[in-house]
């Protein structure tokens, strides 16, 4: 693998690990609410105070409403809180299983630290970024396992057996091809109930994305599947005896896999993509929870596209996730 | 030749058929339809809603509700939609036509654009310009056509330079011919811009891939050998043999075009099909939601055809195929 490819291997590996750890490395709950602090700018962290004293601990000021409120919020000197690390917080759970109140880091009550500003609610912008992460990257990552994992079991039977089973499999993938990928999406999600708790949604989600989209690693797997059993080792084994299972888990599943290892690299982006677009448009992750997609639909208000950058951010993130991805999809590909 | 043509519209009609199929098996899937909803109010008796359950046929059973729809197609009227209370024809017939639109001038601007960058980095390969280039197709190809499409939202906005939302100003009807035109150009510039930075990464890379190869083969040198000018070895010959992956490129691109484009005339307000496909479903108006999603696998069927056709007419190989 080239150096490349390694270092946005490394890169993805992270972001995965940070947003795994949102509950944690988040200060506060991603559907916590400050009515009184709506769409705060990012804290400005301070290290000299009033009189000019140098602190080593960063501190933020309280945002009191600006004499004016159209310009928005002004520090208030007087009242500052310094950043502490490991404080005690709202509770989350871990791994879903027990309870935690530790947070890495966050302000003592009733301070607030919204380090990436905040949105419309008031609530904390990283906290939902982080947990927003949680949603559309694993969203993508699984899937674009339930797409490569369908597709290529049917693409390998299509590609191993032949006959008939290949001609309905693949007449069937070329149906699911005729249509444009995004509204063949929306329509499956039209047929599917609105409004749902948020882990079904996600479910519901992953698995629409996913088998929707099974036809072009079928494609991909039947055209491996073709070539390997015409193989002198595959029909060595066959004529001693070798079942059909035996064959496809033993020679055929190996062969694709690499091939569906560099697939993948270039689904999941693809994959995370299509969440965030069905949650932008309100048909994914609802409110409260915290998805990339529901974060960028603000950004549907023209006040919100232009007033507030920090607004952008679940957007911005997507750019080097996805560069690392395409990186990656090339080191796999110059590799096999 | 007509052949050809026989047979690529006989399989897209069986592909339609297919696809019709396959979306109304989804829709029995369904849980809960547009009446629905309205038993949920409570000004609507129930047997208002069992009233018009029966007048549009949704008590029927699915094959026969599918073979009336059929039916309906042939008139043209596409099925009924119970949002607008009027056919679903009608409705669609302009949005498709804007999404035809905005798609066919991205398309071809993205295409103007993409061979001359293409053949320009593939001859400057490997010098500064190239690795700008590479980089920049790299960066862009990361970047979220949402996010794109936002930008340039929010750019139009903040500017003031070009019109936002819709298709048209809200005087339009009392514009001349000339100051009409005007008014639907402006209107295009930012989604088309949208569409064509979100298909031209893709599209320079594969020229640029392509031209590699065709500057790299024997021909090339032997023409350099017999003096033929720089210029037209590259446009004139080499740019030829790299034509043929990319015309059906062309086909394969029209699919992501028009998933994009769903995108940005949501986002921008472009009244395509997109907006009406969201508005159908959010009203789980069956009908409305077959609609555009036919109309989309059409538009998408009629661009492979046509991309067919372009091959056919480009490279001499596949003529000799087809006759054969």
């Amino acid at each position: 693998m080239t150096g490349t490819a390694r270092v946005a291997a490394l890169f993805l590996v992270a972001v995965h690990v940070i947003v795994v750890l949102a509950g944690f490395l988040a200060p506060y709950d991603p559907a916590t609410q400050n009515r009184r602090l709506p769409f705060a700018p990012p804290a400005r962290l301070h290290f000299v105070d009033e009189q000019g004293g140098f602190h080593s601990r960063p501190f933020v000021y309280a945002l009191v409403d600006a004499p004016d409120r159209a310009l928005g919020y002004q520090e208030e000197k007087s009242r500052a809180f310094p950043v502490r690390l490991f404080v005690e917080g709202a509770p989350y759970r871990v791994a879903g299983v027990f309870t935690a109140r530790t947070h890495l880091f966050g302000v003592d009550e009733p301070g607030r630290l919204f380090l990436l500003g905040s949105d419309g609610l008031g609530r904390d912008q990283l906290s939902r970024l982080l947990h927003g992460g949680q949603i559309s990257l694993f969203a993508g990552l699984l899937a674009a396992a339930l797409s490569l994992g369908l597709g290529s079991a049917l693409g390998m039977l299509a590609g191993f057996h032949g006959r008939w089973v290949d001609a309905v499999i693949m007449r069937l993938a070329e149906l699911f091809m005729a249509l444009p990928w995004l509204y063949l999406l929306l329509a499956v999600r039209a047929f599917l109930p609105l409004h749902m708790p948020p882990a079904q949604t996600f479910l519901l989600l992953v698995s629409v994305i996913g088998v929707v989209d099974w036809a072009r690693p079928a494609r991909l797997a039947r055209g491996i599947a073709l070539s390997v059993r015409e193989r002198d080792f595959v029909r060595a084994a066959r004529s001693f005896g070798a079942g059909s299972l035996y064959l496809i888990r033993r020679h055929i599943a190996p062969e694709t896999a690499s091939v569906v290892l560099t697939q993948a690299a270039l689904l999941v982006p693809q994959y995370v993509l299509a969440e965030v677009t069905l949650s932008f448009f309100g048909l994914g992750v609802a409110e409260p929870a915290a998805s990339w997609g529901n974060m960028l639909g603000a950004l549907q208000q023209y006040h919100v596209l232009v007033s507030y950058w920090w607004m952008w951010i679940p957007g911005v993130v997507l750019v080097p996730v996805f560069m690392a991805y395409h990186a990656l999809a090339d080191g796999l590909r110059a590799r096999a | 030749m007509i052949s050809l043509v026989l047979r690529r519209l006989a399989h897209s009609v069986l592909l339609l058929l297919g696809v019709s199929i396959l979306s109304f098996a989804l829709t029995e899937l369904a849980p809960g339809n547009f009446f629905d909803e309205m038993r949920l109010s409570p000004q609507i008796s129930p047997e208002t809603v069992a009233a018009l359950r029966a007048r549009y046929g949704i008590d029927r059973p699915a094959s026969e509700r599918y073979l009336r729809w059929l039916e309906s197609v042939a008139t043209g009227e596409l099925g009924y939609s119970f949002a607008y209370g009027q056919p679903v024809g009608p409705l669609l017939r302009d949005r498709a036509l804007h999404t035809l639109a905005l798609a066919s001038v991205a398309t071809l601007a993205a295409w103007l654009l993409a061979i001359p960058l293409g053949v320009g980095f593939a001859v400057a390969r490997g010098r500064w310009p190239d690795r700008l280039g590479s980089a920049l197709t790299a960066t862009l190809l990361a970047t979220p056509e949402l996010v794109i499409a936002l930008l340039l939202l929010s750019l139009a906005v903040r500017s003031g330079w070009l019109p936002t939302g819709g298709m048209t100003s809200s005087g339009y009807a009392d514009l001349g011919a000339w100051e009409k035109a005007k008014d639907l150009a402006l209107h295009a510039v930012a989604p088309v811009a949208a569409l064509v930075l979100g298909i031209l990464p893709a599209l320079v890379r594969h020229v640029r891939a392509g031209m590699i190869d065709a500057l790299a083969a024997p021909f090339m040198r032997a023409g350099r050998a017999h003096g033929i000018p720089r210029r037209r070895l590259v446009f004139g010959y080499a740019l030829r043999a790299a034509a043929n992956p990319l015309v059906s490129l062309l086909g394969f691109s029209i699919g992501s075009l028009l998933s994009m484009s769903m995108l940005v005339e949501v986002v921008m307000g472009w009244p395509g099909l997109g907006p009406l496909l969201l508005e159908a479903i959010l009203a789980r108006d069956l009908y409305l939601v077959l609609g555009p999603v036919m109309a989309s696998t059409l538009l998408l069927l009629a661009g492979n055809c046509l991309a067919d056709l372009l091959l056919y007419a480009a490279d001499p190989r596949i003529r000799r195929e087809a006759a054969a």
